[in-house]
């Protein structure tokens, strides 16, 4: 493996590594988001659909082109009002996160067919493109805006009351509400956390393939989870950290791609990758009963 | 003939059961009576195979009988309805009773009309009106009781051990059952039938036996013994605990309740709590006693803001008006609640000392303080005597006296004006009780006003200065700490 090839396997798991971050909040409350795949999609396609052909309003003779900042504000601001209605569906009606989260995924994915009508929308010029393909400082620029979320999502569990109160609600949902703790707001926050972080690996992978795929982030959820789950974090909440995660990103990322430089079946591939997520889980499981 | 010799049974640290004997006969009501606590349970659970190590003998018609579970118990013709019903609500009534013991065709499928015919047959003979196919939900609780009963009918029970079973009965209901228990006499049932309610035991009961902290005190025939005499024998202490004798004066008013109702969530008529209205002293440690379901711990949820939704009340706290929509808001009025069980509510378990400490004091965000945290921690710690080799430890690593301390220390850090316990010293040992004895009465007398409920009458007396006595979800009585004894309160705490 070369220092470049390596670069572009970090490259394609930063996608990975942004979406995960933000799963890893959701999990440590003990939620689940399945629709992180579709929201990426539909934050990504009207990202690209925007920066194309601006947003017009025939009726007003009114047109109004999107800058590339513009056009990833868009899909952040997509990708954050999809999350906040997972977390609105979830706290206001008691719905169990793995149901809501899926009806949003079915519904993300519907209205990313609808907005491209199937069709990728592409050519989005050099500028937003330099964002999934450039480099700067001999580091792929994907790479280094990974790092920024991760940082951020570091900073949030570490050293924020918000961050507590996240692992409060998953290690015990019901004292922590006993403490005073405004719970909805806190879980509110969190999947809106998720959902804009879909949007920026969205942002990543559109700008990367300079085109937005109407089919892009298709069951990205599942390897989110697996990168959640390797990396440590509980599925029934309160354990966990965002480094983990990371790592956990970092092993999928490099089963995937170098299973494919050792020219392993991409059948294989996919059993491999189950059996990995298999052993993790067990690993962990043992570790914590010895303790 | 149902009969025990010499039973103990002993958990970690702690002996439940100490040598108890009792004989239970045919064709008889045996009553078991005693306090919350007094073994009754655990025997229950002896004679019905779910604990199956224990020392001593049970006797069934003069063999010795052991049961390595509940089914072997149901095969040697011991049955059990519990105090909670254990009925699926979506299932039929036929379908609940035979549950486990369904009736199979030669082809391996379910025989679902000789199963409803067979269940014709007993609920005619228990006189209930049910078709076979009625769901369970449907059912009023007294209904629901007599499916219990029809079960035990049903695998030929000799021995019924019934634990609390008119609890939730109305009083038609009550004599129903009551009428089937007498037809069950005349068969030739054993009936061992736990209650609190005395004047219900003179009238079905016919022998009696009081456990008290273990041990077998007393048994013998109803009709030899009075109320008074079975209230002492259950009560009765070697070692009394010291009743606090204050005859302090306590002036201006800090809490006002008045017209508390709750209603059951589900079942929208029946009233869980119902018009209660008190007050508290500034500096009063006032002590709610009551017995088990008398809905203590729903008083105390109520006013701390748990069941916005199913209760209406006037609140007055330091002269001001507030309703708790939630627990936070209750918070923001001065409230702190020390709730009954630390694990599932107190405590985030897999978190440090420190940090549960600081989960109530917290804006939803901002950044952390872990210096401010960990030095309240410290101050905590070394306030409450907390066993801890610091204030990193996970809460899960500490002992039960010792977590109660850090939920304790969680709420002071409040600084609350009004401080409400819910039988804050369950399951802690005796060093650690008193020591939360101590440190209550002295925040007491540093102006705190605390509500403290138990369902232990020693630790009532040992702390309050006045008592509010409570019995189905109603006030029953009110008492200064001097005019109360352990008869009067558990008297009046009996439901009528």
């Amino acid at each position: 493996m070369t220092s470049t090839n390596l670069w572009n396997v970090l490259r394609q798991i930063s996608v990975n590594v942004c979406i995960s971050v933000g799963m890893t909040l959701v999990v440590l409350m003990a939620g689940i988001d399945l629709s992180v795949g579709s929201i990426l999609g539909l934050s990504a396609a009207i990202c690209a659909g925007l920066l194309k052909g601006g947003l017009s309003f025939e009726s007003l003779d009114l047109f109004i082109g999107f800058t590339v900042l513009g056009g990833i504000i868009a899909a952040m601001l997509v990708g954050m009002a999809l999350g906040l209605f997972n977390g609105w569906v979830i706290t206001k009606f008691s719905i169990p996160p793995f149901v809501a989260t899926l009806a949003m995924l079915t519904i993300g994915r519907g209205l990313t067919m609808l907005y491209t009508k199937g069709i990728p929308i592409s050519n989005l010029g050099p500028n937003f493109e330099f964002i999934g393909s450039g480099w700067f400082l001999g580091i792929p620029v994907p790479v280094w805006i990974s790092l920024v979320m991760v940082l951020i999502v570091v900073f949030l569990t570490n050293k924020t009351t918000f961050g507590r109160y996240i692992y409060a609600i998953g290690g015990n949902e019901k004292a922590a509400f006993l403490s005073g703790i405004n719970i909805n707001k806190v879980k509110l926050a969190v999947y809106g956390i998720a959902g804009v972080m879909a949007a920026v690996g969205g942002v990543l992978v559109t700008s990367r393939l300079n085109s937005a795929q109407p089919n892009a982030g298709m069951s990205y959820e599942l390897d989110s989870i697996a990168a959640v789950v390797i990396g440590g974090t509980s599925l029934s909440g309160g354990v966990g950290t965002v480094t983990g995660t990371v790592i956990g990103a970092i092993i999928i990322g490099v089963l995937n791609n170098g299973l494919v430089l050792l020219d392993v079946s991409p059948f294989w591939q996919q059993v491999v990758k189950g059996i990995v997520i298999l052993l993790a889980v067990i690993i962990d499981k043992m570790n914590q009963k010895n303790k | 003939m149902l009969e025990a010799v010499k039973i103990s049974k002993e958990f970690p640290g702690v002996k439940v059961l100490n040598q108890v004997y009792f004989k239970f006969y045919p064709g008889k009501v045996n009553a078991i009576l005693g306090e919350n606590g007094a073994g009754k349970s655990t025997l229950l659970k002896i004679l019905t195979g779910v604990y199956n190590e224990y020392d001593g003998e049970i006797k069934l018609n003069g063999e010795t009988v052991t049961f390595s579970n509940i089914k072997e118990a149901q095969n040697a013709g011991i049955a059990i309805i519990h105090q909670e019903l254990n009925l699926i609500p979506e299932l039929s009534v036929t379908e609940n009773l035979f549950l486990g013991r369904e009736i199979i065709t030669p082809l391996g499928l379910l025989d679902t009309n000789k199963m409803e015919a067979e269940a014709k047959i007993i609920f005619k003979k228990i006189q209930l009106n049910v078709t076979p196919k009625t769901l369970v939900q449907k059912l009023k609780v007294g209904e629901q009781q007599l499916i219990e009963i029809a079960k035990a009918l049903l695998c030929n029970a000799d021995v019924i051990l019934m634990d609390e079973p008119t609890s939730a009965l109305s009083d038609s209901e009550i004599e129903n059952l009551h009428r089937i228990i007498r037809e069950l006499k005349i068969e030739g049932k054993t009936i061992v039938y736990i209650s609190h309610k005395m004047d219900e035991l003179f009238r079905i009961a016919e022998n009696y036996t009081v456990l008290r902290d273990g041990n077998t005190i007393d048994a013998g025939e109803m009709k030899n013994t009075t109320e008074q005499d079975l209230i002492r024998k259950m009560v009765g202490r070697e070692v009394l605990i010291e009743k606090k004798n204050t005859a302090t004066q306590f002036h201006s008013t800090i809490l006002k309740v008045k017209d508390l109702n709750l209603i059951n969530p589900v079942i929208k008529n029946r009233k869980i709590l119902q018009d209660i209205s008190f007050e508290l002293k500034k500096g009063e440690i006032l002590g709610v006693f009551g017995l088990m379901g008398a809905g203590r711990t729903e008083l105390l949820e109520t006013i701390f803001g748990m069941h916005p939704k199913t209760s209406d009340y006037q609140l007055e706290i330091d002269g001001k008006k507030a309703f708790h929509q939630t627990p936070k808001d209750s918070i923001e009025n001065g409230l702190a609640f020390v709730t009954e069980d630390r694990k599932t509510e107190g405590l985030v378990l897999g978190m440090d000392i420190s940090s549960n400490i600081s989960l109530t004091t917290l804006p939803t965000f901002g950044i952390l303080n872990n210096t401010k945290s960990k030095n309240s921690a410290k101050y905590y710690i070394e306030k409450l005597s907390i066993k801890t080799p610091s204030e990193t430890q996970l809460c899960q690593n500490l002992s039960g006296g010792n977590q109660q301390k850090v939920v304790l220390a969680k709420w002071l850090v409040t600084n609350p004006k009004i401080l409400i316990l819910d039988e804050p010293t369950r399951g802690i040992d005796i060093n650690a009780k008193n020591e939360i004895y101590n440190l209550i009465k002295e925040l007491a007398a540093n102006n705190m006003s605390i509500i403290v409920a138990s369902s232990e009458i020693p630790e009532i007396l040992a702390l309050s200065d006045r008592i509010l006595v409570m019995a189905d979800g109603k006030l029953k009585d009110s008492f200064l700490a001097r005019e109360a004894t352990e008869d009067k309160l558990l008297k009046s705490a009996l439901p009528e």
